[in-house]
């Protein structure tokens, strides 16, 4: 379909447009995807499709707590990556931060905490092959007191990304988040 | 015959008008002089010599002769530095034959990782009009100076690190003057009619 893109009339590429974003939103209807885990509910894990040889790559995911104690995401574990970790980014005026979270990522009792594009993320570092539109990542992500549990995460291309940057405000990141990084920089 | 008190109370007046004046004036001054150097004189940059992502070495000169677009980013970068690229692809597009002189340069702030190779296969899997830039380490740091980009590594628990940078998209025109900035996440309406100013299109 990219093909098909680059190659047709500017007027043409409207209606292209158009169907391809329904069918990009019945497409992810359909792939929707969720897991339980005790009283965690796991929405769309979805990671970004990477170039050839980058060497990362960003997963995302909806984490839901409906039980009344705050648990917390501790760590990742995947076999295509040398390490999964969490990691928060986040806009300081022009300038891109990002931080690990080494003491993992609270799931509030009865809350929720949304990983997207723009800020919190999982971080697959050393990843051993490309990350292609459609495919899917295995992961094993491990809670505190949930325990762990095994997740696919699709594979978008930036398209598809760009979708779920626009529905989560991208670009409206949040400032001053990122206090707790601060004293490092003077290095 | 006024009193005193009065005396000292008007001089203290006209004091203070003056005083008034004098700041707005200066104030006046201080921000006509910012906006002139911001929009006709500024020059960023400094000489160097580094890599392209074909191997070839590539100077400031590069920057001459054409409007310009610099973004300064690393490929273990998840997020902002695929989206810029991204977004600087469809601005291409949008522009189309408007765009025909513009040029596009990928500047490395991770020079010790990322090699011409990898900055290669990087921007050409999303843009083929985006050109990587790469090097000498102390170069790259000249020209991240030069610049006033900001960018710094944060050591990660594992011995590792990732990097904080300006994320901005910096615009010159043929001349080489500066002519501002495209900002991560910007409205591409925005952003393409920038564009559209740098290249004299409107």
């Amino acid at each position: 379909m990219k093909g098909i893109q680059q190659k047709a009339k500017p007027m043409k590429r409207i209606a292209i447009l158009l169907s391809a974003a329904i069918l990009g939103m019945s497409s992810a209807m359909v792939s929707a995807h969720d897991y339980k885990l005790g009283s965690l509910e796991i929405e769309h894990p979805f990671a970004r499709a990477t170039p050839p040889n980058a060497p990362v790559s960003g997963g995302y995911l909806t984490i839901r707590n409906s039980g009344d104690a705050a648990d917390r995401l501790v760590s990742g574990e995947a076999d295509f990556a040398e390490r999964v970790e969490i990691h928060e980014m986040a806009m300081d005026g022009d300038v891109m931060k990002m931080r690990q979270l080494a003491d993992g990522l609270e799931i509030p009792a009865g809350g929720e905490v949304v990983l997207k594009p723009g800020g919190y993320h999982i971080m697959f570092i050393g990843i051993d092959s490309q990350f292609k539109d459609g495919e899917t990542r295995n992961v094993k992500l491990t809670f505190e007191k949930a325990g762990s549990i095994d997740v696919d995460f699709k594979v978008q291309d930036m398209k598809a990304m760009q979708g779920h940057m626009k529905k989560d405000g991208h670009g409206k990141m949040d400032h001053g988040k990122m206090e707790h990084g601060k004293k490092k920089q003077d290095d | 015959m006024p009193r005193p008190g009065l005396k000292t109370g008007i001089w203290a007046a006209i004091a203070a008008l003056f005083l008034l004046s004098v700041g707005f004036l200066g104030w006046q001054y201080a921000v006509r002089g910012t906006d002139q150097s911001l929009t006709s004189g500024l020059k960023l940059g400094t000489d160097f010599t580094l890599v392209d992502h074909n191997g070839a070495p590539i100077t400031q000169a590069a920057f001459a002769g054409r409007p310009t677009m610099v973004f300064f980013g690393f490929t273990r970068c998840p997020e902002v530095c695929p989206t810029t690229l991204y977004e600087m692809a469809g601005w291409f597009e949008a522009l189309g034959e408007q765009g025909r002189d513009l040029q596009a340069f990928f500047i490395s702030v991770d020079p010790e990782r990322d090699t011409p190779e990898i900055m290669k296969s990087y921007a050409e899997a999303l843009t083929d009009r985006v050109t990587g830039i790469t090097g000498d380490p102390d170069e790259i740091a000249k020209v991240i100076a030069a610049w006033h980009v900001y960018a710094a590594k944060i050591p990660t628990d594992d011995g590792d690190y990732t990097m904080d940078h300006t994320a901005s998209v910096f615009l010159m025109d043929e001349n080489g003057n500066f002519k501002g900035t495209i900002a991560y996440g910007e409205n591409p309406d925005t952003a393409i009619a920038k564009l559209r100013r740098l290249v004299g299109a409107t």
